[in-house]
């Protein structure tokens, strides 16, 4: 209170906060700061990324090896320039090839348990079984593709790539995706799309209750029966560039239905629960 | 977290004691604290397989003339056994604390198993024709082992490792919980039920015992009580999902059935395999390829899905 006049001192409060500057300093309502120049020149590969070669192929046998120790092989593989690995008999292992930040082909014979190849950023994989919960979590980039089916929380928070699984998934499909794409052949569970943020998820099959609850953004595509949508969640139009979309998404995967895709339903978010920039300024400051 | 299990054959007999180890050695790293098993070989005829326990592993440890304590439990539990009329055919000292007698009796079960229970220290863990449960403090290997359950011929069987986030590390929190006082129905569980006090006060008010604190005695308690009023397994499973809250996945078995449950958020998981032959369900693949080496197709059950199969 040292700046303060001294006869504003003892007045109200609605003196005090003139003199404070509430009621003149200007509003300009920008939320959101600029923290880089999209036009600067950005390093986007990692400085240990192997650089890896695809018509070097090898195979690891994972019968009487451990999580760590395949994963380990499979490091030391890529160091060595091998660009195409095949996984043998993986039988439902967890955590399996977690952590590839570069290109590589890579192939699982057989099932992964859960969390499989999570936190990855631009290998293609391709798994002949099935996986368990939590599979590609958190990928960046790269795709994933799953012959058979996968278990809940498939492609939780993913962030780029195409992850597709041909069969039916479990419960919270893309739970908090916060982009990429997933796509399901088959049916998927419960609370699919819960606090999406962002990026396309498309369901050939039918979807379980709660379908998009609470989605901030992000567009989820249904091609089946949607048991019940969330909270906040809506349908919205199926636009020609929906459609030119999805032909070409599904069809790159072989997953295009024999009807085409203008049966399919459109959910998209709300907004009814945006609130956070609905303020007034006054409110505003009062809260921040 | 615990992890569950359960198989079932269909028309056929196996080694269901070697099949559940397996499965539940793999699932190890779910739950260390307790194992448990409950499997079902053929129904003897007109007799009754008891398993009791008549101390907790940890008084064992204690010494201090526990051993002539426990003798006189047990002695004095046979002695019930005769007054009630029942005849001891086979008597297995499995281990220091746990019995498994072969009895032939014609009364009321339910009232031989209260007065045996009235036993200060014993717990009775399962009667039936069929069923065998067994569970102790240890992995599946080390309860396998002590209690002799290799080789064990039998149609379908439920197991259960425990990690102890509810009540303490004891065998009378050990799953599976027999479904007192019903023969031949038991129950493991993997997951927290959230009304479990109401539910259990509501059990107590209609006269139903409970011997720990553990919240999945609710199930066994709750699927025996429907059970005595008359519904199906399936029925029971059906009500469950709407009157217990929390998260569960949970597997009953009968002399000849397995069903399962899973609650209305599918937070607890399952995975099932079906084949004409045989149907395993584990709370992960690990321990369904544990038994089965060559390549499957396996499913996530959905939320609120039951399922009922025979043997």
């Amino acid at each position: 209170m040292a700046g303060m006049s001294a006869e504003s001192r003892g007045d109200g409060q609605e003196q005090r906060a003139r003199d404070m500057g509430m009621t003149t300093e200007a509003l300009t309502g920008r939320t959101q700061q600029v923290f880089f120049e999209p036009s600067e020149e950005e390093r986007f590969t990692y400085p240990w990324a192997h650089d890896v070669d695809y018509n070097k192929r090898t195979e690891i046998d994972a019968d009487g090896l451990t999580t760590t120790e395949v994963n380990k092989r499979l490091r030391d593989l890529m160091a060595e320039g091998y660009g195409t690995v095949v996984i043998q008999n993986p039988r439902g292992k967890h955590g399996l090839g977690v952590g590839i930040l570069n290109r590589l082909n890579l192939i699982f014979e057989g099932s992964l348990g859960y969390f499989g190849v999570g936190l990855i950023d631009g290998p293609n994989v391709r798994i002949t079984g099935r996986v368990g919960w939590s599979c590609a979590e958190n990928m960046m980039a790269g795709t994933v593709v799953i012959e058979k089916n996968a278990g809940s929380t498939f492609g939780a928070a993913i962030r780029g790539g195409d992850l597709v699984c041909r069969g039916s998934v479990g419960s919270r499909t893309g739970i908090d995706m916060k982009g990429g794409t997933i796509i399901v052949g088959g049916d998927t569970g419960a609370l699919s799309g819960f606090m999406m943020q962002r990026g396309r998820m498309v369901v050939c099959g039918n979807a379980g209750k709660n379908l998009g609850d609470s989605m901030y953004d992000g567009t989820i595509y249904v091609g089946g029966e949607i048991r019940s949508l969330g909270v906040d969640a809506v349908e919205a139009e199926l636009t020609d560039l929906d459609k030119a979309w999805l032909t070409r998404k599904l069809r790159q995967y072989g997953l295009l239905p024999d009807k085409g895709v203008d049966h399919f339903t459109k959910i998209v978010a709300g907004k009814q629960l945006w609130n956070y920039d609905n303020l007034e300024p006054n409110e505003k400051k009062l809260i921040l | 977290m615990c992890g569950i299990a359960g198989l079932i054959h269909r028309g056929k007999r196996s080694d269901v004691g070697s099949e559940m180890t397996a499965m539940l050695q793999a699932l190890k790293h779910r739950g260390p604290d307790s194992t448990g098993f409950a499997v079902y070989g053929e129904p003897v005829k007109g007799d009754y397989v008891l398993r009791l326990k008549a101390a907790e592993q940890e008084d064992m440890d204690k010494g201090r003339g526990i051993d002539k304590v426990v003798d006189e439990r047990i002695a004095e539990v046979e002695r019930r056994m005769e007054e009630r009329g029942a005849v001891i055919k086979v008597r297995d000292r499995v281990r220091p604390h746990a019995v498994r007698y072969v009895l032939s009796h014609d009364g009321d079960t339910e009232e031989l198993a209260k007065y045996i229970e009235e036993v200060d220290g014993t717990e009775i863990l399962s009667f039936g024709n069929g069923l065998e449960l067994i569970k102790d403090l240890g992995d599946a290997t080390r309860v396998a082992e002590e209690y002799r359950l290799q080789g064990f011929k039998g149609t379908h069987g439920i197991g259960h490792t425990r990690m102890a986030t509810e009540s303490d590390v004891d065998i009378r929190s050990a799953h599976p919980y027999w479904a007192f006082p019903y023969n031949d129905v038991s129950v493991v569980h993997n997951g927290q039920i959230t009304n479990y006090w109401n539910m259990r006060r509501e059990m107590e008010r209609r006269g139903h015992r409970f011997m720990s604190d553990c919240d999945s005695e609710l199930l066994a308690v709750y699927t025996a009580h429907n059970l005595a009023n008359g519904m199906t397994l399936e029925e029971s499973l059906r009500r469950s999902i709407d009157e217990i809250d929390g998260v569960f996945t949970y597997l009953v078995a009968t002399k000849d059935q397995l069903g399962m449950a899973k609650d209305t958020m599918a937070a607890k998981p399952l995975v099932l395999y079906e084949s004409d032959d045989l149907i395993a369900m584990a709370s992960e693949e690990v321990a369904i390829r544990a038994i089965l080496p060559h390549e499957i197709d396996t499913v996530d059950p959905y939320d609120e899905e039951v399922r009922v199969w025979q043997a």
